[in-house]
């Protein structure tokens, strides 16, 4: 555990999961977890390369403690491989792994110090007494901990012990560092705050986390690439970026973010565009590009709030224009949200930001608009 | 509403009154003057003075502390072990059985407590010639055995009470499992083993019933003599002891509770 490589290599910062060649620091194969007959992770593979900070995101109770957990040691897989850095973990304990965990309830130990507790994982190394005081005290400035090194942990604010925890399990820095909804107790604003702070300190000690969360906000805003979780299973991996424009199923589109979905059936197919009927709106809903697909499938159509367009005269310039009337307008600061009732019956929500303070063309409630997306705005989700 | 609440004062007052006016009554006949139980015949410690030089009662109380701190440390080692291994290994079914069957001697009348172990011993003794006679040895035993069972209870609430990840952080962190439980479970449940010990140690003190089965001669712990000597009329200077017994024994719940609630309100947090 201490071979002491602080410095993160210096590896070219090119996605390496975009790289065929390049070897997985961190290999989850067809994992399942069974608690009894309940299937807590169900066929779960992962591929996480070191660097990274990947967030497990999923509502609760859908396994990914439970993924963690099994990760770190602590509970047995009823299938499947684990493999880091090139070591299948099949039988290695928990004290024998290398790798460290945030836990869920930052679980100090109540009867020692800031100080002991951050200098515990290095005694059991047997480190000598100079090097773990070195270190330890660069943990707490690390952390901004220095003034707090003789407190106990019930003497702390719930930041504080989020800090020690988090320093606790990086002093003995870990190749791979679990974080169990790190944020999850802390307020809003400090989350921000930590946030920022949690990806600093992983640039500068190289260490590769794997993050859990529920609060997708905080998965985009940290991570290198999302995995996203429900019943056990990993049902999207991507950067916030490709979840966010590219989501693969309903599930996804709907649990990042919010999305307007018009179900309906694939009407005509040809190479480069498809035609979507829905009886969401009042004509065909068009798609750039070809889909793999059947005329008759049914499938969806995921359109972003921000990236539908609002206005009360014609949008010229768009094949996806419907007609509705404004039925509920909710002024969110920097941008308003419209909720539109197409002829068709279908709602459909718009978010315009707030760029000029008062519109001469100020949208009002009850208003007769056009809303409309431009043709690529549209995500065909079929599953 | 008034005469409601005066009522429940007045209740109160009574109830406290019931439970504590034989103790105090004894308390301050302990400082009397007069041989006479029942006559006050002015202030004097001369009591006290007496029981000090009284061999018997001396011996008992030495035999009666012996008795007491080894049965009560040996409760606390079995009723640890006891309940780590329930709580933290038995499966959820056994455990329930289990955990009832650890607290069976809490309910169970003391007489049969004492004859069934006094026919243990005497059984022992027949089939592999140990425990060797009945004594002090005998007497530890027995208050170990029972004393075993109060202390499951407290180190049990305790365990439950404590958070897993403590524990597995500790391993997490490189500790194998013995020195996990050395380091973090030990001391987490310290207040609860001092206030298990402390309860154990009381009640061996207390204890009459099961002593006088399982005793046997130059073995009598103090209750025993302090029942004998009863029997043959009250003595003012067994209202000393008493007075003095009481003493220890609300000092020791006091203590024992205070730790109780310190180690809950930082279990708390
Ligand atoms: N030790 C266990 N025994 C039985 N069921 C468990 C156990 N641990 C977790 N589970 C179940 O597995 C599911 C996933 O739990 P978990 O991984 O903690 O979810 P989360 O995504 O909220 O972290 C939950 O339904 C939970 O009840
Ligand atoms: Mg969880």
């Amino acid at each position: 555990m201490s071979e002491g490589n602080a410095t993160p290599d210096a590896e070219p910062r090119a996605d390496p999961w975009a790289d065929p060649h390049a070897v997985p620091f961190l290999q989850v194969r067809n994992v399942t977890k069974k608690f009894g007959a309940f299937v807590a992770v169900d066929n779960v593979s992962l591929d996480i390369y070191k660097g990274e900070i990947f967030c497990l995101l999923g509502g609760s109770g859908c396994g990914k403690s439970t993924l963690l957990r099994l990760l770190s040691g602590f509970e047995t897989a009823s299938s499947g491989q684990i493999i880091i850095d090139g070591q299948d973990q099949e039988g290695v304990p928990p004290f024998a792994r290398k790798t460290n965990m945030m836990f869920q309830s930052y679980a100090l130990f109540p009867h020692m110090s800031v100080e002991k507790n951050i200098a515990y994982g290095l005694k059991r190394d047997g480190l000598p007494k100079a090097e773990i005081a070195a270190r330890v005290s660069d943990m707490l400035s690390l952390v901004q901990m220095d003034q707090f090194a003789s407190r106990k942990p019930h003497q702390l604010s719930g930041g504080q012990r989020q800090r020690v925890a988090l320093a606790r399990s990086l002093v003995k820095k870990p190749k791979l560092l679990m974080l169990d909804e790190p944020l999850g107790a802390l307020d809003k604003k400090l989350r921000e705050e930590t946030q920022f702070e949690l990806i600093k300190i992983q640039e500068s000690l190289g260490v590769t986390f794997v993050v859990v969360t529920h609060d997708q906000e905080e998965a985009m805003t940290l991570s290198s690439r999302i995995g996203v979780m429900t019943e056990g299973r990993i049902v999207q991996v991507g950067t916030p970026h490709e979840i966010y424009e590219y989501p693969q199923s309903r599930f996804v589109a709907d649990f990042i973010g919010s999305v307007n979905m018009f179900e309906g059936r694939i009407t005509e197919d040809h190479e480069d565009h498809v035609l979507i009927g829905s009886r969401d709106t009042q004509t065909d809903i068009f798609v750039p590009h070809g889909i793999s697909g059947v005329v008759g499938q049914q499938v969806a159509v995921a359109v972003r709030p921000e990236k539908v367009q609002i206005s009360k005269s014609q949008l010229h310039d768009m094949r996806n224009t419907f007609t509705g009337k404004i039925d509920e307008i909710a002024y969110m600061g920097n941008s308003s949200v419209f909720q539109v009732l197409l002829d068709s019956g279908k709602r459909v929500r718009v978010s315009q930001s707030n760029r000029m303070r008062s519109n001469e063309d100020t949208l009002k409630w009850g208003d007769r608009v056009h809303v409309g997306w431009h043709d690529d705005a549209g995500i065909v989700v079929s599953s | 509403m008034k005469r409601r609440s005066r009522f429940l004062l007045f209740m109160g007052v009574f109830g406290f009154v019931f439970l504590y006016a034989p103790i105090l009554s004894l308390v301050i006949f302990s400082f009397n003057e007069s041989k006479l139980v029942t006559v006050w015949g002015g202030f004097s410690t001369k009591w006290y003075g007496e029981l000090f030089r009284d061999p018997q009662i001396l011996e008992a109380a030495w035999i009666s502390a012996k008795i007491a701190f080894l049965s009560a440390s040996i409760a606390v080692v079995i009723g640890t072990i006891g309940s780590f291994v329930l709580i933290r290994f038995a499966r959820f079914r056994s455990k329930s059985l289990l955990s009832m069957m650890i607290t069976a001697p809490l309910v169970m009348p003391e007489v049969i407590i004492g004859l069934s172990l006094l026919l243990l011993f005497v059984a022992l003794q027949g089939l592999i010639g140990w425990p060797g006679g009945r004594g002090m040895l005998t007497i530890i035993i027995a208050h170990s055995t029972f004393g075993a069972a109060y202390a499951a209870v407290v180190i049990q609430s305790r365990l439950v009470d404590m958070d897993l990840s403590i524990e597995e952080a500790a391993q997490d962190l490189g500790a194998k499992p013995v020195r996990v439980f050395f380091d973090v479970t030990l001391p987490v449940i310290a207040p609860a083993l001092m206030s298990a010990w402390l309860l154990a140690f009381t009640l061996s003190l207390d204890d009459l019933v099961i002593a006088s089965f399982v005793s046997g001669p130059g073995a009598s712990t103090l209750p025993m003599v302090i029942f004998s000597k009863v029997r043959l009329g009250v003595s003012p200077d067994v209202n000393a002891l008493a007075t003095i017994i009481i003493g220890l024994v609300s000092l020791g719940i006091i203590v024992a509770a205070l730790q109780m609630s310190r180690s809950k309100r930082s279990s708390a947090n």
